[in-house]
């Protein structure tokens, strides 16, 4: 094979990004799970931390196995991966076990694992897998509708777990497509949706109408006066009326009360649901914000170690992070994650095929979401959906799936040249 | 043209990044409040309470001190009782009441310590010490209490309690807290800030249920508590003692003073209480008994009794007469009118012989003199310009203010001057025959008895005294700290005073004979402090002293309300006090029983056999 795969065409610098995320990930795993009384060690095997080493360790073997195998079986098998997947999405309905509301693990003993995600893996790999087949473009409105269901297939059936974090990952793909050529009106009517919909909780619905029709008659006087526009404007103008009050119906209506105090919790963190979703949040921001510009200092957070923020070495482990270590901690987290982002996006562009851009894309995305959804639901940004801060949280699923997304990756690169050889 | 959609995509990731920052940057370094919000979160303070300073008399012997007593301490989740019956048999509660402050600690915190039983007292829970082991979520946290060596001093040393919100509105050092014990009354009160110590305070952690989980910052905020300072006490307890037994059943006051000092040696009032019944679990239900009472048990009369001097005044009367030169000592001043009535004779007199016979006549003209030295041709102008001239004088002995003993509540008393007649009577209308009877003691005049006491000194000083206290120094940790006093001089001069020692030696033996000391001679003298209540016709009996004569050890004044002539109640009674302090113990030699004709209050039948000689100097 020459040199072309060989290790040597790795990318040492995500891989060093990697292991000093996962060994920072692993300390602040200790120090969210220290008890001073019991002052047991990180190796301890009956805490978190001693857990994660586990899961590190059985990473490392993971890679391994990934820097081995044939790069070329993950495009070959994506469909048998994705319809995999999407059975056992459909079996965990049926099978799973239900904690917190939603069915969202197998447990089989002490072993547990979350289909869901895998199922961003495979996702990706299916999806590179349709865009770089012949005759798919995206000018092509066939192509369009079949890459939305490869992307949101899932997310239905996660949906009905129902597992609102996991489901909303899978928008982003939609980084992905956008680069590959997806027409930008969907990002701006999703947008737009969001925006409505933000509003709609925060604003009665008269003020939302008076604001919407002022954007429509701004948006008519400032380019043109022809029927056709007026007409179309009008009919963006209602839909998006009607979404406001459909959304508003659901919202309120439809949605079970604890999902919608953990929005509401967002514009009114001091008198929502003060002894759940508002304890819970608020602590998470007294946490962050008593850190300080230095932090307390390494297992010294009062916050932390006095249990007060829930879930803290999983879904709020950013929390221990910036209160042992303040702002410098954030700053040298937010930064990491800034540069494996940044090197993603120059791996995937220095792709010769595009399967492996769009899959570059993909982790990309995936990484993207996960990091900018939970940091912002710790610190009141975005409501609380339990999604994991990937290589940093605890726990065994989450390391795994994104050391396979993100090794699959480097394996793809390793062999990007001889992939030029091959077309 | 699609690869320019990297740098949108680039772009937004860097986007988060910086706004991420910049929220966490207003969140965790401009805004504190979250630190704040973080150490409520997770302090708990544990208050360690300094020990109180204790209290010594002045031969080291212990007045004051503090007893442990314990609160039984609740932690409701973790209770595990098995047998119920058995452990309110031990702590002697009611079913109910047990159910009761179960639920009102449930009610508090299930994780934190509430009071299940306060202020249980060391003997009891002495006894509930072992079993109280085996029941979980109960334990006891020790604090203390004042108790009293004897049932004496309780209005001098006074009481301590909790902190009022008036007094903590007021406190500039912001040192209390609410529910904090705080010297109310008394020594207690005068001297808390030496007595009460540093409060101390230990930081912990608690986690999100309430639970210590270790010490804050490894108690880098910690302080311990710093013991107050004892107090060395003038008092002299077995005399204090004696003369509190002998007061018993009446109503009056004594107070001692070492001359050459101003250290108060014995201070009584009576009826006085119990101060043990003022500390501890029954404080709020003894208060109120004993504030109830009609004797005025808190009432401390030997600073707050206010009564006319008498004919113990005539010694002052003398002593500004001499200062202010309008007499001599050795002149003999004849009266041939009688200017005020008087049951000494008419005829000729000098100090030594005045005060011996308490001839009112003698001051009448002593004390006109010193008012009318004919700075103005007008009489009422003159005796204007006189009275205020005798007023200071008079103040000077320490009367008219309060001597700034170290206890509140001092009575000032009151000197009557020119302004003080100016508001009875129109100006110029008064001479001094408008208020002569002020040279015998009578009139307006008004000294509480440890003022009496203190003229008694500054004549056994012959011419200085110091202000008497019940505090000479502290102590701490071996390490001793005596208060500076100052000698105060009333008058310009002292070579006059043997007269005035010599006359009240002499009067000592004429009015109160059966008042003497076997072996020791005493001056003395007797007074009757007239009786303001309608009802009531017996005159107070009054008596200043001190002795020995020639080299005096203790001055003295009585006060025994309701009792007549002062020779015989109040003289009687100083020349035990006195006897005591001097010899250590009572000469019970001669025929008549001094003792025991007080404890038995005898001199009432003289009183009652009604005034047979009315002979009230």
């Amino acid at each position: 094979m020459r040199n072309e795969g060989g290790i040597g065409n790795l990318d040492w610098s995500v891989v060093l990004i990697y292991l000093v995320l996962i060994t920072l990930g692993w300390f602040n795993i200790f120090a969210a799970t220290y008890d001073d009384s019991a002052a047991r060690s990180i190796f301890d095997l009956t805490t978190n931390s001693g857990k994660q080493l586990l899961w590190i360790g059985t990473s490392l073997v993971l890679i391994a196995i990934i820097l081995i195998v044939d790069f070329r079986i993950y495009e070959s098998l994506a469909p048998i991966l994705y319809i995999i997947f999407i059975l056992m999405l459909m079996a965990v309905l049926v099978f799973g076990k239900e904690t917190n509301g939603a069915k969202a693990w197998f447990e089989l003993g002490a072993f547990r694992l979350q289909p869901a995600e895998l199922t961003k893996f495979a996702t990706a790999l299916l999806l590179a897998r349709f865009v770089s087949s012949s005759g798919v473009k995206f000018s092509d409105f066939k192509s369009q509708v079949k890459a939305l269901a490869i992307m949101f297939g899932p997310v239905a059936l996660i949906m009905l777990q129902p597992d609102l974090g996991s489901a909303l990952i899978f928008f982003s793909f939609m980084l992905a497509v956008f680069r590959e050529g997806f027409p930008p009106v969907y990002l701006l009517v999703g947008l737009s949706a969001a925006i409505i919909g933000v509003m709609t909780i925060i604003l009665p619905i008269e003020t939302i109408i008076i604001v919407v029709v002022a954007v429509g008659i701004v948006w008519v006087l400032l380019t043109s006066r022809s029927v056709k526009n007026i007409l179309i404007t009008l009919i963006l103008v209602a839909s998006s009326i009607g979404f406001s009050f459909g959304f508003g119906y659901a919202f309120d209506e439809v949605l079970p009360e604890y999902q919608r105090n953990r929005i509401l919790v967002i514009f009114y963190p001091d008198s929502i649901d003060p002894q759940n979703a508002g304890f819970n949040l608020n602590q998470s921001k007294i946490a962050i914000g008593s850190g300080g510009l230095t932090g307390k200092g390494f297992l010294e957070g009062t916050q932390t170690k006095g249990g007060f923020v829930p879930e803290q070495s999983t879904d709020f482990i950013f929390s221990t992070l910036a209160e042992e270590h303040g702002w410098l901690g954030s700053l040298i987290l937010i930064t990491l994650f800034m540069l494996l982002l940044s090197r993603i996006l120059a791996i995937a562009e220095r792709q010769k095929s595009q399967f492996s851009r769009v899959y570059a894309y993909s982790i990309a995305g995936i990484i993207f979401f996960h990091f900018t959804i939970n940091i912002a639901m710790t610190m009141g940004l975005f409501p609380v959906v339990g999604i994991p801060l990937p290589f940093f949280s605890y726990g065994g699923s989450s390391l795994w799936s994104f050391t396979i997304m993100l090794f699959v990756l480097l394996k793809v690169d390793m062999h990007r040249t001889q992939i030029l050889t091959r077309n | 043209m699609l690869q320019n959609r990297r740098y949108i995509i680039q772009g937004l990731f860097i986007l988060i990044g910086v706004v991420f920052l910049v929220k966490l940057f207003a969140l965790q370094v401009t805004d504190d409040t979250y630190k704040f919000r973080a150490e409520r979160n997770s302090r708990l303070r544990i208050v360690e309470f300094p020990f109180r300073g204790l209290i010594y008399d002045r031969n080291n012997e212990l007045l004051v001190y503090n007893e442990p007593i314990y609160d039984l301490m609740v932690i409701p989740q973790d209770v595990f009782i098995e047998d119920t019956t058995r452990f309110c048999q031990l702590l002697n509660i009611s079913h109910e009441a047990f159910e009761e402050k179960i639920w009102a600690a449930k009610k508090y915190h299930r994780a934190k310590p509430s009071p299940f039983l306060k202020k249980i007292s060391h003997t009891e829970y002495a006894e509930i010490q072992d079993e109280l082991y085996a029941y979980k979520g109960f334990y006891a946290n020790p604090r203390t209490v004042r108790r009293y060596s004897s049932s004496i001093l309780a209005n001098e040393v006074g009481y301590i309690g909790e902190i009022s919100q008036n007094q903590l509105d007021r406190d500039t050092t912001s040192y209390y807290r609410s529910g904090d014990h705080i010297g109310l009354t008394g020594l207690e009160q005068y001297y808390e800030p030496e007595l009460r110590g540093e409060r101390g305070a230990k930081y912990k952690l608690i986690n999100v249920n309430g639970i210590q989980k270790g010490v804050y910052k490894n108690g880098a905020l910690d302080t311990t508590s710093i013991a107050g300072r004892n107090l060395i006490t003038t008092i002299d307890q077995e005399l204090q003692k004696y003369a509190e037994w002998l007061m018993e059943g009446k109503r009056g006051s004594i107070v001692a003073i070492e001359p050459s000092t101003g250290e108060i040696l014995a201070m009584v009032s009576s009826p006085s209480y119990d101060p043990n019944k003022l500390s501890g679990r029954e404080f709020s239900n003894n208060y109120k008994l004993i504030a109830a009472d009609t004797n005025k048990r808190l009432f401390n009369r030997a600073i707050m009794a206010k009564y006319p001097p008498g004919s113990i005044f005539k010694t002052v009367q003398a002593l500004v007469g001499l200062d202010a030169g309008v007499i001599r000592a050795d002149e003999q001043i004849v009266s041939k009118v009688e200017r005020i009535g008087d049951h000494a004779a008419l005829g000729s007199y000098d100090v030594t012989k005045g005060i011996e016979w308490s001839s009112n006549n003698y001051f009448h003209e002593v004390m006109r003199r010193v008012v009318n030295q004919g700075d103005d041709p007008n009489l009422f102008k003159d005796s204007r310009i006189g009275m205020d001239r005798w007023a200071d004088a008079v103040r000077k002995f320490g009367f008219g203010s309060p001597l700034g003993i170290d206890i509140a509540g001092e009575e000032p008393g009151l000197v009557p001057d020119a302004d003080y007649y100016d508001a009875i009577y129109p100006k110029h209308s008064w001479a001094y025959s408008t208020v002569q009877s002020l040279c015998i003691g009578q009139g307006e005049l008004l000294v509480t008895p440890i003022q009496v006491a203190n003229l008694a000194a500054i004549i056994s000083n012959q011419g200085y005294y110091i202000k008497p206290h019940l505090v000479k120094g502290f102590e701490k940790d071996g390490a001793v700290e005596m208060i500076d006093f100052e000698k105060i001089y009333p008058g310009k001069g002292n070579e006059y005073y043997p007269a005035i020692i010599e006359g009240m030696a002499r009067a000592a033996k004429r009015t109160a004979s059966l008042a003497k000391i076997p072996g020791i001679e005493i001056a003395g003298k007797t007074g009757t402090a007239e009786n303001g209540i309608k009802d009531e016709t017996i005159d107070h009996s009054v008596f200043m002293a001190f002795a020995p004569k020639d080299n005096p050890k203790i001055a003295i004044s009585v006060y025994v309300e309701n009792a007549g002539w002062g020779g015989l109640a109040s003289g009687i009674t100083a020349s035990l006090v006195m006897e005591k302090f001097i010899k250590g113990e009572i000469d019970h030699s001669g025929w008549f029983k001094r003792e025991e004709y007080i404890r038995k209050s005898e001199y009432l039948k003289a009183v009652q056999k009604g005034n047979e000689e009315e002979q009230d100097n």
